[in-house]
């Protein structure tokens, strides 16, 4: 292939030409601040209130619950301390699961260091969380309930509905981490019971930077940025207009095409599925095969360590991504892994590989060839795949003495 | 991230293979950690290298030094090699990123555990040489983050 394959979108997306195309004009034309009185400012000022509007319709929510935010960690930092904070008089404990995200993990180690309590709910070896461990986890100082939509790194839905009830009958606060979900799934807030949802711009074609939390009225939460009155008083900073403006396209662009994008990428899903596990001998599909986002494949090859393969993937003009732990800076593989009961080794030897509906068949089949080639090449420079044949070897051998 | 010497190496890596009948065979590393490398010595009887193979599991750095290592042992003798250090390996690959330091010093204690393996066979001691660690990663601390 003479271009690039880009295979990380759950990494970040390239905006569309319509996203751009809106975002332009905010740059040097319409540069009014929206909180200014004349006319040029007024104009910044719509375009935020239609992106709000595009985006609160997109949740079945409404206009005034949706607040911008710089993208989807500072969403999830603001739902987890401020609501910590407004209802630490009625306990200080949070419930959460061992697959979050960082941003949501690092914000509860925080949390506890302040005094509040979490439990990490388990899950099953697919990356479903246990709810019946959930329930038994909450206790009458439960404050908080936060589990992601869907896992970033093996694509693993979560039963939403069934948490959300269950919060909502317990009086409990729930809040979802939805950067991998949201324009990818349909998300109803009202029929999920969902009080507090986080999202970001560039994992649906919109520009960096920008992201949004859902805060369902009458949620009491503390203000986040201190300042102007901008986005209700509760995040103040001049708004990132053309952000914005982007962040509005791209909903609108992925809600009208939801289900004609969704189906295209399960396709590709799907067949690089069943390429990669009818051509590669020792190899583990990590995630529940139906309850996962639709572009998401990620594999674990055993004998093989994640970053070589990278590499040489990259050699090959494919990007993706892995849970190993070269590519994380520390020497612990991917908590997710390890938390679906992946021994290390196997965590080490795991791809990612997040589609687009832009993505193509051919480009399918030629990523398959080319990880075939390199998972061969790297078993045969690996002390583990030697010692594997030759056990097998030593084996056979002993069975055929028998016989 | 990497040197064009390591992407060199790892990309066409030298001495890739094993050795049967080795003179002596060294392992460190662990899987759980990510990286395990295997260095095969033929050694003659005036006690020079005469050849030296790897395998690695392990990182883009991991088989790029594994590859110099072999490379700088080459056709020295065996206090030669002792003498080969964990700089020189980073020196001769025009250096690697502060995390991958410790690959480096893997590939240097592969090449000790394989003439500590041959010391053993042979029944000979090699000054300077101490009994390689089980596991090179055990004195590390993991970073805070």
């Amino acid at each position: 292939m003479d271009h690039l394959i880009y295979l990380d979108h759950a990494a970040t997306t390239g905006c569309t030409a319509g996203v751009v195309e809106a975002m332009l004009p905010y740059f040097s034309e319409h540069y009014g601040n929206p909180s200014s009185i004349y006319r040029l400012g007024a104009e910044s000022k719509k375009a935020i209130t239609e992106a709000r509007r595009t985006i609160a319709e997109s949740l079945h929510a409404d206009a005034s619950e949706i607040y911008f935010t710089a993208g989807g960690s500072e969403a999830d930092n603001w739902a987890l301390i401020a609501a910590a904070e407004a209802y630490s008089d009625k306990g200080k404990h949070i419930i959460t699961s061992k697959i979050e995200h960082h941003a949501v993990l690092h914000t509860c180690e925080y949390l506890q260091k302040k005094g509040f309590q979490i439990t990490y709910i388990d899950v099953d070896e697919e990356g479903i969380l246990k709810l019946d461990e959930l329930e038994k986890a909450i206790r009458p100082d439960t404050i908080l309930i936060s589990v992601m939509f869907a896992n970033n790194e093996i694509g693993t839905i979560q039963p939403i509905a069934e948490i959300g009830k269950l919060a909502k009958e317990r009086g409990i606060l729930f809040h979802t981490d939805a950067v991998q979900a949201y324009g990818h799934l349909p998300i109803d807030v009202e029929k999920l019971s969902i009080d507090m949802l986080s999202a970001s711009g560039h994992k649906l074609h919109g520009p960096k930077g920008i992201g949004f939390l859902y805060i369902r009225k009458g949620v009491k939460i503390r203000s986040f940025l201190h300042g102007g009155a901008q986005e209700r008083k509760r995040r103040a900073g001049t708004e990132n207009v053309p952000g914005i403006v982007g962040f509005g396209a791209a909903v609108k662009e992925a809600f009208e095409n939801l289900e004609q994008r969704s189906e295209k990428e399960r396709q590709l899903r799907d067949y690089l599925i069943a390429q990669i596990e009818s051509r590669i001998p020792h190899c583990r599909l990590n995630g529940d095969r139906q309850k996962r986002l639709p572009g998401n494949v990620n594999f674990s090859f055993r004998f093989i360590e994640g970053e070589s393969l990278l590499i040489m993937l990259d050699m090959k003009k494919i990007c993706a991504s892995s849970g190993s732990a070269c590519t994380s800076g520390s020497l612990d593989p991917s908590h997710v892994l390890l938390a679906i009961g992946l021994p290390h080794e196997i965590a080490h030897g795991s791809l990612r590989l997040t589609l687009s509906w832009e993505n193509t068949m051919e480009e399918m089949d030629y990523v398959v060839d080319a990880i075939a080639e390199i998972v061969e090449k790297l078993r045969n420079m690996s002390p583990l795949y030697e010692d594997f044949v030759k056990k097998q070897h030593a084996e056979g051998k002993e069975q055929t003495n028998v016989q | 991230m990497y040197s064009e010497k390591v992407m060199d190496h790892f990309t066409n890596p030298r001495n890739m293979g094993e050795i049967e009948n080795a003179s002596g065979v060294g392992t460190v590393g662990n899987a759980k950690c990510g990286d395990i490398m295997r260095i095969y010595l033929d050694i003659d009887e005036n006690q020079v290298i005469r050849e030296c193979k790897f395998k690695t599991f392990g990182c883009g750095a991991a088989v790029a030094t594994s590859s110099m290592a072999t490379e700088l042992v080459k056709g020295k003798t065996i206090n030669e090699a002792l003498a080969v250090t964990n700089k020189a390996v980073m020196e001769a690959l025009d250096g690697l990123p502060p995390v991958k330091v410790h690959c480096s010093l893997l590939a240097e204690e592969a090449i000790h555990a394989a003439l500590w393996d041959y010391a053993q066979k042979n029944g000979i001691e090699i000054q300077g040489l101490e009994k390689p660690k089980a596991d090179i990663h055990e004195d590390e601390e993991e970073e805070e983050y």
